[in-house]
């Protein structure tokens, strides 16, 4: 605020409201858009803020990857994906046979294409401190080339957070669902970071 | 959102016979989860003093959920009506935020492939998933 303008509390008052409402109207927007809500804090904070894993996340996370076949994962989560979402398949107009569930499982660009995709995700395993820039140049990807509609990324998270669910069973506690899904949800935001 | 298929029917209800021996495990896992992985849905349950998985509040609602879903089930044929009542309550007593519904459904999901990964397939999950928002949108039903 200019400290040039005289401080009345007419003009205080105005101000709070203002920002507050302003605030409120970001926070609920970004509230409706907001599965997780571990991203509350992402989006609510400044671009600058660093996200915060405890030891328990990053062990949990590193644990998980380090364990998961990307081969068997990556495909299981991308086929359920286009199966349980559908529309998810118009970006996939040159895969060929996409027509049934059947016909999706067995699709072996969709497998491939799925392990792409976990290895993607495996650079921010390894980079966790930095997703932001991890992951700048494959947002313009997505966002540039691809035109992929960011609300995907968030299904294809629930997807994968399915299949990892099924593989560990009951190892699958509230706790370490927390650390995953905050995981991914960080890495949601920065794969959305450089669409305009 | 769409109406559910003679085949998303069936799929409900032959999953639900798998499922519904372990339904309050099942509906107190969720809610548990709920609770910790969305911590905004804690403020629906500030009078509750422990919100913690063994807490037996949360157990006690999770059967509730669970007794709900069932009902849900030996309704599907006709859930605006069928709900008619469990709408009212959420719309005028409860007033949860229908956004909450779908995370809930969520965690219904992740429980389900935890417990059952072999039965859990992309049908399965895909004939559950529009159950529940049927059932969620069933529940919007009196809201406004």
């Amino acid at each position: 605020m200019s400290p040039a303008l005289p401080d009345t509390f007419a003009q205080k008052a105005l101000t709070a409201s203002l920002s507050l409402a302003l605030r409120l109207i970001l926070f609920d927007g970004c509230l409706s858009e907001c599965r997780s809500a571990q991203t509350w804090g992402l989006i609510t904070s400044t671009a600058d803020k660093m996200v915060v894993w405890t030891d328990f996340e990053r062990s949990t996370i590193q644990d998980i990857f380090s364990k998961m076949d990307y081969e068997v994962v990556g495909p299981a989560a991308l086929t359920r994906c286009l199966i349980v979402y559908p529309w998810t398949q118009r970006y996939f107009g040159n895969f060929g046979n996409l027509y049934n569930a059947a016909a999706i499982m067995g699709n072996p660009m969709v497998a491939k294409h799925g392990t792409t995709i976990l290895h993607g995700l495996d650079r921010g395993v390894k980079n966790m401190d930095d997703l932001k820039t991890t992951y700048a140049e494959l947002s313009v990807l997505h966002s540039e080339k691809l035109h992929v509609d960011p609300d995907n990324f968030k299904l294809l998270s629930d997807c994968l957070t399915i299949v990892v669910a099924a593989q560990l069973g009951k190892a699958f506690t509230a706790e370490v669902q927390a650390a995953f899904q905050k995981f991914l949800a960080v890495v949601v935001s920065s794969l959305g970071r450089q669409y305009h | 959102m769409t109406t559910l298929s003679t085949k998303d029917k069936q799929v409900v209800k032959a999953f639900w016979a798998k499922v519904s021996g372990q339904g309050e495990e099942i509906g107190t896992d969720a809610v548990a989860r709920m609770l910790r992985v969305y911590p905004q849905t804690k403020t629906y349950f500030s009078h509750w003093k422990d919100r913690s998985a063994s807490s037996p509040d949360v157990q006690k609602h999770g059967r509730t959920v669970m007794a709900g879903v069932g009902d849900a089930v030996a309704k599907i044929d006709d859930l605006k009506g069928g709900l008619l009542n469990l709408s009212e309550l959420h719309a005028f007593t409860l007033r949860v935020d229908p956004a909450n519904f779908k995370i809930l459904s969520h965690n219904l999901l992740v429980v389900m492939a935890t417990m059952l990964p072999n039965d859990f397939t992309p049908e399965v999950h895909v004939s559950m998933d529009k159950f529940l928002a049927a059932v969620a949108l069933a529940l919007s039903e009196k809201y406004r």
